[in-house]
């Protein structure tokens, strides 16, 4: 397959890239691993005037420790996402959910960043970040704003950022306390996207569930929390019938979509029975 | 010679038939470094791009192509009013009844489409990408007409019809009532004293071949000769159908097929683009090339199965089988291509299986729909069989209240009962069905799982587990010609080979056969090794070229080693016979005195004498010392038409769990002895085993064409026509029995389709296992963890998918892909 003819830019700086952003117009598109990209350009569901290449962006390659936060550079690949000791030690379920990314190729090749910016509500590390209570940092001409998970996923691959912004920056906050996480995916083939998954993240106290934080995948057109189950959790007992009665409102809320893999009914099933096992995990039963 | 000088001179050199050779064309065929017929680049060469339909029924209307016409690099467009003329239709060698309506298959629609994907014109420019960003301006005026789909409801009183020139959506309708034809007695009375009928409804879904190597055609004019390469299963067949197509002369036509990524029958088969580069390259006299993108093909290659089969059993009491009725709908597509109406019929002399019923009637129509044509399909016609056959005996032991495998057991043919003529008029050759299933339950670890089995239920654990059986068989080695003389079949079934002893000693074998991705080049060159006594290394296989091998009938069928295989190893002896007459003269010895052992021929009795049949080959290129009366060349030819059919068979046995919480199924353990009969390759046998149970196994959970209502497949991406990886299969313990094939020197019984034919039942069988008790019947494959969900917690089969696609990539469909053009595919960014 063939994409239609397009411009195209390799910026080394954020400056620079933020620059071709803008001379792009409206037509321009953010080039971060090209999973996504490449693949609907081909299609030609997508095509852009001019592509912007960040692969030379170095700037945005890198977790770091930011005190209270890490701090993970939007262009820092699946691969090194998955190695990095700071994500293992403290986001854990970041680690665990881009394992699951589609396959080796593409996870030497797709991007955090890129994923994000996205906004595929099919993906896994929108719901991943939400649950973790992301935060997103955007460049723009007018300088850099941070904008919560909550308000950076708008709609079906429509995020905060504006024509002339870049996400350079995503920043997890560090958790303090007795913290257990799980990602439980339900897909048909090694490679396929989420037909619904969830991501868990559950503190624990004195044998109890102090606060649980649950992100859902694929259960309409944004990633979404399950916030009856996570008030429903709070305080509860740490065992399975506990667990398994605040997992019943997992749907609640969500506007999941009828296609190939599954209706809507049976996505709000699959999201009550998933999370009751991501948290059944996440808590260490 | 190494493997030969190593031994002691007492012991013979090893033999290569049963070696477990690696395979001397897979370095070239996995890097991709070869001639794949896209990596062909000639001087001047032109790139097409097709422009296809969006809708699936419509009357064409004007075709503006000005704008295209006028894009940057674009060197003409064509449409189907241009070609009209000289493209004649698509053939269909296999016109399976007198009657049978064929409604023309233009290779670009004159006056109407009838499927999506359906070309309706031409871009020809000088770049690939010139030719594909013109495919969007093309402007094409479509008037809607009713789009069929559904097979039944196309065949009730007053339906739409597919195509607009026909008087009904029935292509043919084929009989076969074994009481009329001689070889059973009558189904009506069968019936009528049974203590026991199950009727059944099975579907077959829509497959798509999905062969790793996009499809790829160049055609290059030289004068009024032509030479195509194209990555086609059948060069031979190509050349003979695009004569009587197109017009162009059969000896003024050389076709080439490359080296070829896979077919699994998609490639079997005379295309609409493949006459497409012909034309263009005849109306503008220089090389043409055309390749399609995986969109592109799957929604324009030809798809298999889509059958919907309803199934009678009859059967006593104590479970001895009585009688047999099939009445199948199968899916034509829009058009008749190649074997299209021919597939179903292969199928037709499979349902009864390896069991001894005494009546059988087999009911097919053809019914035409406004997609895709289907064709061959790897088993073509016999997975269909039996799938049906083995879904339906475990039926019939649920209501007999029976083992499934005792109901087997009690009604398959015995070891000591072959050869066996079966109620369809088939001689089975050979084998032991209960070695095979023997081995096969040890394999599995049978008793284990059935009380672990036990055990899950009692205890009402979440994932249950299932064991299914297939005990199958299937006819190989296409064919005798007579027989498919008498079901109509536009050609012969034999195969054709040729030895050239060239002057160093080295050995050139020329194959029918053409292989596109089985291991010919191995498995010949051991073959010949043997015959002749040369090196393994000192042999090269050619194939694959109308010009190098002019007599060849291809590969499909599981037919190549059991027909072209013979062929060689007859026309290896005709080789050493000559031979010997030239060794009688060297060793001035009478030929009777001659023997001929590890490629040498001495005097019986004189140690030490003797001349190799390499040596005799340069004596034959000088030919300065040669008996009077003797052509000087020891060359041979041969070629083998079977007798019979080969009749491989086995014991598949999948072990299964289902979450019944999720509907997740997940093969816990899959065992298979198979019998291909005599083995040359032990390697290859694994290897298609493997693979054929990894395209079984996709079609029992993974694989389906899901068309939307307006016909658009919505199964147009790898993202939506799920394709299984190894990360997706279990591991497979294979074993195999060796009962051989009395009809081929070789005694080899064909193994290219055998995992795909036996698995696909064995795995529908195990889910259901698992689930019965709770009160599921049948679930529609493939079995996705929502139907299989839906079938335990609401009832029913699981029902049909929703027809959208899915989020990734937007949802793509073919109505929005590109070489389609429609107002969404314009130019424009995301949706």
């Amino acid at each position: 397959m063939i994409p239609a003819a397009f411009g195209y830019v390799r910026p080394g700086t954020v400056d620079e890239a933020l620059r071709a952003l803008a001379d792009g117009g409206e037509d321009a598109k953010v080039l971060a691993g090209g999973q996504s990209l490449i693949p609907v350009m081909r299609l030609r569901l997508a095509a852009p005037s001019m592509v912007v290449d960040l692969t030379r962006v170095t700037e945005l390659r890198g977790v770091r420790d930011d005190g209270d936060a890490l701090a993970i550079g939007a262009m820092t690949t699946h691969s090194d996402v998955i190695s990095d000791p700071l994500i293992r030690e403290f986001a854990p379920l970041i680690a665990q959910a881009t394992e699951t990314v589609a396959d080796r190729q593409v996870r030497h090749r797709g991007t955090f960043g890129g994923a994000l910016a996205h906004a595929d509500p099919a993906g896994d590390l929108p719901a991943v970040a939400l649950a973790l209570d992301a935060e997103f940092v955007l460049a723009g001409p007018g300088g850099r704003r941070t904008v919560p998970a909550r308000d950076f996923f708008v709609d079906y691959l429509t995020t905060a950022l504006a024509e002339d912004e870049l996400l350079v920056e995503v920043r997890i906050p560090k958790l303090a306390g007795s913290w257990g996480m799980h990602y439980e995916k339900f897909n048909r083939v090694a490679q396929a996207w989420s037909i619904v998954a969830v991501a868990a993240a559950v503190r624990r106290e004195n044998g109890h569930i102090a606060e649980a934080r649950i992100g859902l995948t694929n259960m309409g057109p944004t990633p979404l929390r399950a916030t009856a189950t996570e008030q429903a959790l709070a305080g509860a007992d740490a065992g399975e019938a506990a667990i398994a009665e605040a997992a019943r409102h997992a749907a609640e809320g969500t506007a999941p979509s009828d296609d190939l893999n599954a209706r809507a009914d049976y996505r709000a099933h699959l999201a009550e029975v998933l999370t009751r096992r991501a948290v059944t995990a996440a808590v260490g039963l | 010679m190494t493997a030969v000088e190593d031994r002691p001179m007492t012991a013979g050199p090893a033999k290569e038939v049963g070696q477990a050779r690696k395979r001397k064309e897979d370095a070239r065929l996995i890097t991709g470094k070869t001639t794949w017929t896209d990596n062909m680049v000639l001087p001047g060469m032109l790139h097409l791009a097709v422009v296809r339909s969006p809708v699936a029924h419509a009357k064409l209307g004007t075709i503006d192509v000005e704008a295209a016409r006028s894009a940057p690099n674009v060197v003409a467009v064509f449409t189907g009013r241009d070609l009209a003329e000289e493209q004649g239709s698509i053939p269909c060698a296999w016109p399976v009844t007198p009657e049978m309506v064929n409604p023309g298959h233009p290779s670009v629609a004159v006056d109407e489409v009838n499927h999506v994907g359906e070309a309706v014109a031409v871009i020809v420019a000088r770049s690939k990408t010139a030719a594909q960003d013109a495919v969007e301006l093309v402007d094409v005026d479509y008037d809607p007409l009713p789009v069929v789909l559904d097979m039944e409801r196309a065949l009730a009183e007053g339906a739409a019809l597919t195509h607009d020139h026909v008087a009904s959506n029935e292509s043919y309708r084929w009989i076969f009532d074994a009481g009329e034809a001689g070889t059973g007695s009558s189904t009506d009375e069968a019936f009528a004293k049974a203590d026991v009928v199950v009727s059944r409804r099975f579907v077959q879904q829509r497959l798509i071949p999905a062969f790793m190597e996009p499809r790829s055609t160049v055609v290059q004019p030289q004068g009024d000769n032509y030479t195509m390469w194209s990555a086609t299963q059948v060069p031979h067949i190509l050349r003979i159908m695009l004569a009587m197509t197109t017009g162009v002369p059969e000896h003024k036509l050389r076709v080439i097929a490359p080296d070829v990524g896979g077919g699994f029958g998609g490639k079997l088969q005379v295309t609409p683009e493949e006459v497409i580069t012909l034309l263009v390259a005849k109306r503008l006299g220089k090389p043409v090339k055309w390749t399609e993108t995986r969109s592109e093909s799957l929604m324009s290659a030809h798809h298999g199965r889509d059958q919907i089969q309803y199934v009678d059993i009859a059967a006593d009491r104590e479970g001895n089988v009585l009688g047999l009725k099939v009445h199948l709908l199968a899916d034509m597509g829009a058009y008749l291509r190649l074997v299209t109406p021919g597939v179903p019929i292969l199928g037709a002399f499979m349902f009864p299986a390896i069991y001894k019923f005494p009546a059988y009637r087999f009911d097919c129509q053809g019914v035409f729909t406004n997609k895709t044509p289907t064709d061959a399909y790897r088993g073509a016609g016999r997975p269909e069989a039996t799938f049906a056959i083995e879904r339906i005996m475990d039926e019939l032991a649920v209501e007999l209240g029976m083992d499934p495998l005792e109901l087997r057991r009690k009604n398959w043919i015995n070891a000591d009962e072959f050869p066996f003529t079966t109620v369809a008029g088939l001689e089975y050759d050979s084998g032991d069905y209960e070695q095979a299933t023997q081995q096969a339950l040890e394999l599995l670890g049978y008793d284990e799982l059935r009380e672990e089995q036990r055990r899950r239920r009692e205890s009402n654990d979440p994932v249950q587990l299932g064991i299914g059986f297939s005990t199958f068989t299937e006819m190989c080695g296409l064919a005798p010609s007579r027989v498919l003389g008498s079901l109509s079949y536009g050609a012969g079934g034999w195969e054709h080979a040729s030895i050239r002893m060239l002057p160093t000693g080295k050995v050139e074998v020329i194959t029918g056969s053409t292989p596109h991705g089985q291991g010919h080049e191995t498995a010949w060159s051991q073959l010949v090794a043997d015959e002749l006594g040369v090196p393994f290394e000192d042999i090269e296989v050619l194939h694959g070229d109308t010009a190098i091998s002019p007599r060849g009938l291809d590969t499909y069928g599981s037919r190549s080693l059991v027909v072209g295989g013979a062929a060689v190893v007859n026309a290896s002896q005709k080789v050493v016979a000559k031979a010997r007459t030239v060794a009688a003269h060297l060793l001035e010895a009478s030929e009777d005195d001659l023997q001929f052992e590890s490629g040498t021929f001495s005097v019986r009795g004189t140690p030490g004498s003797g001349v190799s049949i390499q040596e005799i080959a340069l004596a034959t290129f000088a030919a300065h010392n040669f008996p009077d009366g003797v052509e000087p060349s020891i060359d041979a030819d041969a070629t083998f038409d079977p007798v019979n059919f080969s009749f491989p068979h086995g014991t598949h046995i999948c072990a299964m769990e289902v979450d019944t919480e999720t509907g997740m199924v997940t093969i816990r353990k899959y065992a298979c002895v198979d019998d291909v009969g005599k083995i040359v390759n032990p390697l290859i046998v694994e290897g298609q085993i493997h693979g054929g149970l990894a395209q079984g196994i996709a079609q029992a959970l993974y694989e389906e064409a899901v068309y939307d209502e307006d016909g658009n497949l919505t199964t147009g991406t790898f993202v939506d026509y799920l394709v299984p990886s190894a990360a997706d299969l279990p591991h497979f313990d294979t074993g195999n029995t060796v009962h051989e094939a009395p009809g081929n020197p070789i005694g080899a019984k064909g193994v290219g389709e055998a995992g795909c034919i036996a698995s696909t039942p064995a795995v529908v069988n195990a889910a259901l296992d698992a689930v019965r008790h709770l009160g599921v019947t049948d679930i529609l494959m493939p079995l996705t963890p929502e139907r299989v969900w839906r079938a335990i917690h609401r009832g029913g089969d699981g029902g049909d998918r929703a027809t959208a696609g899915t989020n990734a990539y937007g949802g793509a469909q073919t109505e929005t892909t590109a070489g389609v053009s429609t107002p969404e595919s314009r130019l424009g960014g995301d949706r």
